[in-house]
């Protein structure tokens, strides 16, 4: 073993100095144990969030009403379960396998983001996903591009990419219908309304209340607090609303010449963590759909091993 | 009612069939299959809207015509089913689209183009099919059980893919049903399962279709009838 040959302490100042030196720790690299808890934690949730977060948007894939949204909409959820792939993919390199890495998410045992935890009610919900969750996640997720773990920050940069054209082309359908019909110009305020708050919530509690932050930053898994990413959105998100022609639902949201930022008002902390607690309106829903999936599709697994057994293959 | 031109016919086909496989997305047995049945959705989309575009208003064409002017074949229309109904309704259309298209990429048609662009598309959704026939008709007890039951019960929708269709007078039916056929039968009997016999039954290409295919419109077009003259 490497560690009988080689003084612990030298491979943590050899991590240490590679962290600080803005490198990349790589699988096979001695890690602290807790980075390696944290990464896997961190990786894991993001995956689920990709695998749960195509149900909201595929809710509406057989009632798209052009056959270009419908493409494009499918294109997009087809790239969710992809990036979720390349995120098990990253998880596994920290040792976990995929059987357990779902059986995290089936359990409970493993969270993923509250937002998909609220339902698609209409068209305009798709395209204000497009434009809000994924702008947030975009937000969220470009600095992830310099996260200090080698394979999660390369899968970053994929998703990244993909995600950005994601969020124009939602963008671009609430632009649309913000300039539509009556009809069409309340459906897209409505499911702006609905998940403006949401998407803020998304960056995670307030800064006092993240414990792991400073660690995270320390390791530099983490290059922004929270709070900073939460406000650097709303300052991109304010200007982009009022180019659609829509509004934001919060009545203190107002430039602030001193901080040189937008103020905004209070986040709903209580709903929340009642979201996260599994008391949000999907969260059974969600899980529910997840776990039967898995469960109905276990005969077709066990085929697929049963098969690739008998003819020598890898399953 | 006179037969649908060809281009109606395969552009209703690609249209309905990619709705169903999307119907999966978020319910696949494993996630690469969520990014597979996607794919297969997303090239068979795009196929009918090349198809709808030769005839006129893609959308209106495929969100305003009532059930009895789509003429899509009953086999695309069938419900998803487990996953091997899926699978063998893949296999069966899958197999005579890479004939079709394998015969029309050099013939002198309208749908020429198009043949030869999706002619790849075509290979790979019938690699597809055939990879998981195999395994599923000679994985476990099980999965050869419900395979077979997924060949028998969709076998009498076969039929009609090899009915003539105005727009294709310079194709031999009878030798692409015979090829289909004889393809078919190769994998599935190497995947240890039974072939149902000749191809037979279907009346969708007469606008004569499945129960569930009313429902099916329903979904698909009700937000776009919901909003006339609104542009998404």
């Amino acid at each position: 073993m490497e560690q009988s040959t080689t003084p612990t302490r030298e491979l943590a100042d050899r991590f240490a100095r590679t962290v600080a030196a803005d490198e990349r720790i790589e699988p096979r690299d001695w890690m602290p144990d807790g980075y390696r808890a944290t990464l896997l934690r961190q990786i894991a949730q993001h995956a689920h969030s990709e695998i749960i977060g195509m149900q909201p948007e595929a809710n509406w894939i057989t009632r798209a009403p052009s056959l270009r949204r419908k493409a494009i909409l499918i294109a997009k959820v087809q790239d969710e379960a992809g990036h979720g792939l390349y995120l098990y993919s990253a998880a596994e390199t920290l040792g976990a396998s995929r059987d357990e890495l779902l059986d995290g998410l089936h359990s409970g045992r493993h969270k993923y983001s509250s937002i998909f935890n609220y339902p698609t009610l209409t068209w305009a919900d798709v395209s204000a996903i497009g434009w809000l969750v994924d702008g947030a996640a975009i937000t969220n997720q470009v600095p992830l591009c310099r996260c200090s773990y080698g394979p999660y920050a390369r899968a970053m940069t994929r998703i990244c990419k993909e995600e950005s054209f994601h969020q124009r082309q939602g963008y671009e359908s609430l632009h649309v219908l913000a300039h539509g019909t009556p009809a069409q110009r309340e459906m897209a305020q409505d499911a702006v309304d609905r998940w403006w708050w949401p998407s803020l919530m998304m960056f995670g509690p307030p800064d006092d209340e993240s414990p792991r932050t400073a660690q995270s930053m320390a390791w530099r898994i983490k290059r922004h607090t929270n709070d900073e990413l939460r406000q650097r959105f709303v300052d991109i998100c304010v200007p982009q609303a009022e180019a659609l022609g829509l509004t934001l639902p919060d009545p203190e949201l107002r430039w602030n010449d001193e901080r040189g930022h937008y103020d905004f008002g209070p986040i709903d902390w209580a709903e929340f963590r009642a979201v996260l607690r599994g008391d949000g309106p999907c969260n059974e829903q969600r899980i529910g759909q997840r776990r039967a999936a898995h469960a109905e599709g276990a005969w077709v697994r066990e085929a697929a091993a049963a098969y690739a057994g008998k003819h020598g293959l890898a399953a | 009612m006179t037969p649908p031109t060809a281009t109606l016919a395969l552009a209703d086909d690609a249209l309905i069939l990619s709705h169903r496989l999307a119907e999966w997305a978020g319910h696949a047995p494993v996630l690469e299959e969520e990014v597979a049945l996607a794919n297969l959705a997303l090239d068979l989309l795009g196929q009918a809207r090349t198809l709808l575009s030769l005839l006129g208003d893609e959308d209106e064409l495929a969100y305003r015509r009532e059930e009895r002017a789509f003429t899509n074949t009953q086999l695309v229309e069938q419900p998803n089913g487990d996953f091997a109904h899926t699978i063998a309704r893949q296999l069966y259309y899958a197999t005579f689209q890479q004939l079709l298209f394998g015969r029309l990429a050099v013939l002198d048609s309208e749908l020429t183009p198009l043949a030869v662009k999706a002619g790849p598309e075509t290979a790979y959704h019938r690699d597809h099919a055939v990879t998981w026939t195999l395994r599923l008709g000679d994985g476990t007890a099980e999965s050869h059980a419900r395979m077979q039951r997924a060949v028998d019960a969709l076998w009498r929708y076969t039929g009609e893919l090899f009915h003539p269709l105005p727009g294709l007078p310079e194709l031999d039916h009878r030798a692409l049903e015979a090829d289909w056929l004889a393809r078919v039968s190769e994998v599935l009997t190497t995947a240890t399962l039974a072939v149902p016999g000749t191809p037979r039954g279907g009346t969708g290409r007469r606008g004569l279709h499945s129960e569930s295919f009313g429902r099916l419109l329903a979904e698909m077009q009700h937000l776009h009838r919901s909003h006339p003259g609104a542009t998404w």
